[in-house]
């Protein structure tokens, strides 16, 4: 111990062997193990993020071709009625249009079938209803010839992004020499662009990667949440006002806690099996809906919310009861004027991450019909739609690898709407939290 | 006490609100995951197609799922279609019959190949059923008895074989795609080595022999995949020696990554399932509930439209995802089927 000496100053010899280096070594491995630990998930936190982002950044952009397009009166209106009957205009030939655009642009000759079916292939089918939906929005465009960016088709868009191997021998490849001869002609003239993705927040689902978007899921799932919000938050405010303010403390109210905490760690399945028989088969709620959704998720959601809420009005100190109280307030009135309020924050937090734990869920989804292809907008919110993890969990098991990006594409959305979720959380509890 | 009464409106509210959005106008479907690809495809160009219906809503699960649901009952709150890529069982065709779900009407929509396939980088591989059983199977016959499969090699199997290791992604057991594995593979080997004759003199009951002759081994050469084909793309990614058990629409789609095994000598394809000559395929079906045609709007146009050639044909959007299109006298037979209304 002779650098005790020269710290303290004293003489060395009556020293008692304290084993402070013993216990200064201790707490310095102590702390390399955490900062272990926190590299370790902190390493696996960025393989994570980098392995998602460097696979669906791409999903954000979008090959498209520009073509002239000719709305040739003989193939969209053959029989001259689009004065009396615009919805004609809907049955047009729009196939042709395209590939006329095709021969026109890329020069060959629209009877050579195979030229013909290689460059029609590298353009969606989607494109034909654009077109359609383009025509019958402004039916003077018959008879004229416009530049409209048509959506590539998906093989097309992974080759522009360099996703399709090439050294691939040709017949064992998705996208064929020729039509890369083509993209090359069109990128060259800047006709072979990407742009921003729009389609990918607003389409619905769709069996072309090209087209497919993420619109229907997000619309089930914020119907959903708002279900959640609306429903969980009341009955489990008011579930734990009553648990912990005013039931007595016995048996019965013991064993509701212990359920109670259960719950919050039952397998979220579980609650779909619930959902399927109780609303579906029980109640008679359509399939699919995102209501139903909402209903199962609000049950799986409640647990954690009241045990939030009852830990955060227990840390509310008595003292405040008590002043209440004793200025002659009721025992409501202590409650829901002053208990509550300072309560709020950590509730809201409580319900924040219930709520985003529910976003994140798929597995009770599944029994109630929501893990499905849907490509209408849900108008409310008893019509069929999907969920944000669903998508993501469709677009995994689709043989596409255009959907490949997409499938990551979806994880960045939806880490970005569960971080905004979390910070809205950690916002409220710095704004309001109040320190005792 | 405000916010208690608004839950208890909001409650009421939406119990009552989906009592009364019973009627639908829009088609059900859910059932096996292998017809999902195809059943997406044509509900969204029927929904294009046909701008007065809504597009159908397609759910997955799975074959068995999705049967259990279709026999729920008949009525608006039952789905209308269930896709299968089997058949429907007699203890289903049963269960529904109890439900009142007694008018079903069977269509089959074409062919779905069933391949090997190994990664691009590997040797080719030139299989018969015999190899795959000698390869796969939990016993084989050696010097006339039984004994657990002591192949590790493929070049064991069969000295054509390239000198690997063997090991094989195989659907794990809640798959349709196992069933047609067995049968058409396991089965006929079985018979091919003579492992059959064997398996029958010790044991007496059928069943138990034939269920005996398919059983794979379990000493981890055949990995059982639960999950759907990109599972099996990813254990093949990392372990490139490896074989797996593809649909050939998704190995058709991914042929750049994928180099496809021979079964005895033919190479799968779209030409070589629809004449019969690639031996591994199996049909694929969905079931129409009878009493909801007329009743669900558009159900009957749907069926009309899956139906035809624009759809099933050999130049249809199927065909070119890769299913099997059945014979041309074949699909004039479903058409007639569907169009008459024949049930099972």
């Amino acid at each position: 111990m002779s650098d005790a000496v020269t710290l303290t100053g004293m003489p060395a010899q009556a020293r008692r062997d304290i084993g402070i280096k013993r216990r200064y070594a201790a707490e310095r491995r102590f702390r390399a193990y955490g900062i272990i630990a926190m590299a370790v998930g902190l390493f696996f936190l960025a393989a994570l993020i980098f392995s998602v982002v460097s696979k669906g950044y791409t999903a954000f952009v979008q090959t498209t071709i520009t073509l002239p397009i000719e709305f040739t009166e003989k193939d969209v209106d053959p029989d001259n009625k689009r004065g009396e009957n615009p919805a004609v205009l809907a049955q047009g030939d729009f196939a042709k249009l395209i590939k006329q655009g095709l021969a026109k642009r890329l020069g060959f000759d629209p009877s050579d079938r195979k030229s013909a079916k290689l460059a029609t292939a590298m353009i969606s089918d989607s494109a034909r209803t654009d077109l359609r939906d383009m025509l019958v929005a402004d039916p003077s465009l018959v008879g004229k010839t416009v530049n409209v960016s048509l959506l590539a088709e998906g093989n097309i868009d992974s080759a522009n992004k360099g996703q399709i191997d090439l050294s691939v021998p040709e017949a064992r490849r998705k996208v064929k020499d020729k039509q890369l001869e083509w993209m090359k002609t069109l990128r060259d003239a800047g006709d072979l662009t990407k742009a921003f993705n729009t389609g990918l927040f607003t389409n619905g689902a769709s069996s072309r990667p090209e087209a497919a978007g993420l619109g229907v899921a997000a619309m089930g799932s914020l119907f959903m949440m708002v279900t959640v919000f609306v429903l969980s938050l009341p009955i489990g405010v008011a579930a734990s006002i009553y648990l912990e303010e005013f039931a007595p403390k016995n048996r019965l109210t013991d064993l509701i806690e212990v359920n109670i905490n259960n719950l919050a760690a039952v397998p979220s399945i579980v609650y779909g099996l619930l959902g399927l028989s109780i609303f579906i088969n029980f109640a008679g709620m359509p399939r699919s809906a995102a209501l139903v959704g909402g209903l199962v998720l609000t049950l799986m959601t409640l647990p954690t919310i009241i045990i939030a809420t009852r830990a955060s009005l227990k840390a509310v100190p008595p003292s405040i009861r008590s002043a209440a109280l004793g200025l002659g307030a009721s025992k409501m009135q202590t409650i829901f004027h002053h208990v509550l309020p300072l309560a709020m924050p950590g509730i809201l937090t409580g319900t924040i991450i219930g709520l985003a734990h529910a976003l994140g869920e798929t597995a009770p989804l599944l029994l109630i019909g929501m893990v499905a292809f849907v490509a209408d907008f849900p108008a409310t919110p008893l019509e069929p739609s999907t969920a944000l993890p669903v998508q993501i969990y469709m677009w995994a098991n689709e043989a596409e690898r255009a959907f490949t990006e997409r499938t990551s594409g979806a994880i960045i959305v939806l880490l970005t709407f569960l971080i905004l979720m979390n910070l809205g959380a950690i916002l409220l509890r710095r704004r309001f939290e109040r320190r005792w | 006490m405000k916010v208690l009464h608004f839950t208890a409106a909001a409650l009421i509210a939406s119990v009552a609100f989906a009592g009364a959005a019973h009627a639908r106008d829009q088609i059900q479907i859910a059932g096996s995951s292998t017809v999902l690809p195809y059943a997406k495809i044509v509900a969204e160009a029927f929904g294009e197609a046909n701008t007065q219906f809504k597009t159908p809503v397609v759910e997955s699960g799975g074959t068995g799922a999705g049967l259990k649901e279709f026999c729920k009952g008949v009525g608006p709150d039952t789905i209308d279609i269930a896709n299968a890529s089997r058949q429907i069982k007699k203890e289903e065709l049963e269960a529904c019959k109890a439900a009142g779900v007694t008018e079903i009407q069977e269509v089959r929509i074409g062919y779905d190949g069933i391949v090997f396939a190994t990664d691009a980088s590997n040797v080719d591989f030139a299989l018969t059923p015999k190899d795959v059983y000698l390869a796969l199977a939990a016993e084989i016959v050696v010097d006339g008895k039984l004994v657990a499969n002591p192949n590790k090699k493929w070049s064991d199997v069969n000295k054509d074989l390239p000198d690997e290791e063997i090991m094989a992604f195989i659907p794990g057991e809640k798959h349709g795609t196992r069933e047609v594995f067995e049968q058409k593979l396991l089965a006929d080997g079985c018979k091919a080595t003579g492992a059959v004759d064997v398996i029958k003199a010790s044991i007496k009951d059928e069943k138990e022999a034939a269920a005996k002759c398919v059983k794979v081994r379990k000493d981890g050469v055949a990995v059982d995949i639960d999950g759907d084909y990109t599972e099996t793309l990813a254990r093949i990614d990392s372990n490139k020696k490896a074989i797996g058990v593809f649909g050939l629409s998704f190995f058709e789609n991914n042929s750049d990554k994928l180099k496809v095994a021979t079964i005895s000598g033919v190479t799968p394809s779209v030409e070589t399932i629809a004449s019969g000559k690639y031996p591994v395929s199996r049909p694929l079906f969905f079931y129409v509930k009878k009493a909801h045609l007329g009743v669900i709007a558009g159900l009957k146009e749907y069926v009309e439209f899956f139906t035809s050639d624009k759809m099933i044909g050999p130049d249809g959007p199927l065909a070119e995802y890769g299913l099997v299109p059945a014979p041309d006298a074949e699909r004039e037979q479903i058409r007639k089927d569907a169009a008459e209304g024949k049930t099972l």
